[in-house]
């Protein structure tokens, strides 16, 4: 692959890294707070910033052209940042529980069942699923439902893919995505954060856009263990836990999934979970979020986006009242 | 066990325990610093919050141990404990208002009043002032014992407000096994307050025991 990956992915000459007016209008605003009286030490967490990275062992390259039209121009999270802060709850709800605990996963041998209301159900192993569709490295926005988020390089194809591959009947109104859940492998599986195993679920135009994609890699490598090894979807225009990891289980069903995030608290966390800056999460707002390793110390947080900027999704929604299909 | 601590033991106990309650903002700068925590925002926020909630729990908890141990200087530092519970809590705000409103007062204040959820830690954190306030020798003197005291029990308040606070933001997750700790332990503090302010219930539970 020609794309070069540094650790903080900034050898790139991003449009976004000239500091644009507003951004050190807003940066001579916030030293004037601080002069008024609160904490320094920007030196020294700048520096701080620089550190060191070593990437997660094991993992495998994979070439991958990169899909200009469905790439963010933005600066890229670093991978060690975007393998070390995951909610993976199936190794625990603490960000850095996944990273520690997720090298008990075996993402090999795995296999994938496809079924339900398919003319030709089928089982595909990993190696199946990597030369299903030539791979294509996309950068997409990943928007957490809690206010934060990353730039992260996929390598996969879209899901679309697949389901033209299996061959839905008119029955197929809705595919839910189904996760790894054994206790063995994964120790957060015993808690009771949420009915295990994990499951998701896209209405089929949903899955069928050519956005949402089947994710085999990140940085021109396979996937970490703690980011959904070895094949998970990423739909970036959904708040990230729509994305399910570690997928053992497509069923292409007639009724809506019951997920396990709706599940869990109905109020919180709807079906849909577009991202809509106008719909605040109960308890806090989603007008805004805070790119990690970038907001917070020294840069307002950024505007949230509606679709996380992905606009070309709106006509899926046409008629529909977003606030109440939130 | 009879410990007395002369004055200078005493001075000095106070100064290890001072040095000991600012680990928790080393930890936190150290590892802000040394660039460890991919989100330092969440962790400064989180952390700081934690440790309000335990010195207040360490605040409530000296009274009691006093009394069940006999040891009355225990209570020459209560102040102090105090104290750090106001500082975490400043921290704990700071935090808030800086990572989330970036000193845009109006904003944060949108916030508090539209979410419960805050507006419980900012009171808790507003009731906490006067308490800090008032904690130097010369202002209890100018208030007078009864009402200074009158005041500070507004800790029997700030304390359960705080576990509230605490209790809602892991309500999401379904993830109350720390909340469940803190709200028995302050529970159990409060409780023995309760139980030792009635003497008078006494010779009928004496009776009651007669009869059994």
């Amino acid at each position: 692959m020609l794309i070069k990956h540094s650790p903080n992915g900034a050898d790139l000459p991003f449009s976004s890294e000239i500091t644009p007016q507003a951004v050190y209008e807003e940066r001579r605003r916030f030293i004037a707070r601080m002069a008024a009286g609160a904490l320094a030490g920007s030196a020294l967490w700048e520096m701080a910033n620089r550190a060191a990275f070593a990437a997660p062992g094991g993992p495998q390259k994979l070439a991958a052209t990169l899909n200009p039209a469905f790439s963010a121009v933005e600066k890229q999270t670093s991978l060690q940042d975007a393998s070390h802060y995951n909610n993976f709850y199936e190794f625990g709800t603490d960000k850095s529980d996944p990273a520690l605990y997720a090298h008990t996963l075996k993402t090999r041998p795995w296999s994938v069942r496809i079924e339900g209301e398919v003319a030709k159900p089928m089982t595909l192993d990993i190696d199946s699923l990597l030369r299903l569709g030539p791979l294509e490295e996309r950068v997409y926005r990943l928007r957490c439902v809690e206010g934060w988020s990353m730039v992260i390089p996929w390598v996969g194809y879209s899901l679309a893919a697949l389901i033209r591959k299996v061959e839905p009947t008119g029955n197929a109104k809705y595919v839910e995505f189904v996760s790894l859940a054994d206790p063995a492998q994964m120790p957060g599986v015993g808690s009771r954060v949420l009915d295990w195993p994990y499951v998701e679920g896209l209405r089929m135009d949903e899955a069928n856009h050519p956005l949402t994609l089947l994710t085999l890699g990140m940085y021109g490598q396979t996937l970490p263990n703690q980011n959904g090894a070895p094949v998970r979807v990423v739909v970036p225009w959904k708040y990230g836990f729509k994305s399910a990891k570690s997928i053992v289980k497509i069923r292409f069903v007639k009724e809506q999934p019951r997920t396990a995030w709706n599940v869990s608290a109905p109020s919180e966390y709807g079906f849909y979970s577009n991202v809509n800056p106008e719909v605040d999460h109960p308890r806090w707002s989603q007008a805004s979020e805070r790119r990690i390793g970038e907001d917070g110390f020294f840069k307002r947080k950024r505007k949230t986006l509606m679709f996380n900027g992905y606009s070309q999704v709106a006509s899926l929604y046409s008629g529909m009242d977003l606030k109440k299909n939130f | 066990m009879q410990l007395d601590p002369t004055p200078r033991q005493l001075t000095l106990i106070k100064a290890t325990l001072f040095a000991l309650a600012l680990l928790p903002l080393a930890r936190m700068t150290w590892l802000t610093v040394s660039g460890q925590l991919v989100e330092p925002l969440e962790f400064i926020t989180r952390g700081s919050g934690d440790w309000v909630l335990y010195f207040l729990c360490i605040t409530l908890a000296l009274t009691p141990l006093r009394r069940l141990s006999g040891w009355n200087w225990l209570i020459k530092l209560r102040r102090m404990a105090g104290l750090y519970a106001f500082f975490y809590a400043c921290l704990h705000f700071l935090a808030f208002l800086w990572f989330d409103h970036f000193f845009d007062l109006a904003e944060m204040l949108r916030d508090v009043l539209k979410r419960p959820f805050i507006a419980v830690g900012f009171s808790a954190f507003l009731l906490l002032i006067p308490l800090a306030v008032t904690s130097t020798n010369g202002m209890q003197r100018r208030l007078g014992g009864k009402r200074w005291q009158r005041l500070h029990r507004l800790i029997y308040l700030i304390a359960p407000l705080g576990i509230l606070h605490f209790w809602w933001m892991k309500a999401g997750k379904n993830d109350f096994a720390e909340p469940i700790v803190f709200g028995l332990v302050v529970a159990l503090l409060l409780g023995l307050r309760l139980a030792w302010r009635r003497p008078k219930a006494k010779p009928a539970r004496v009776s009651a025991a007669k009869q059994a």
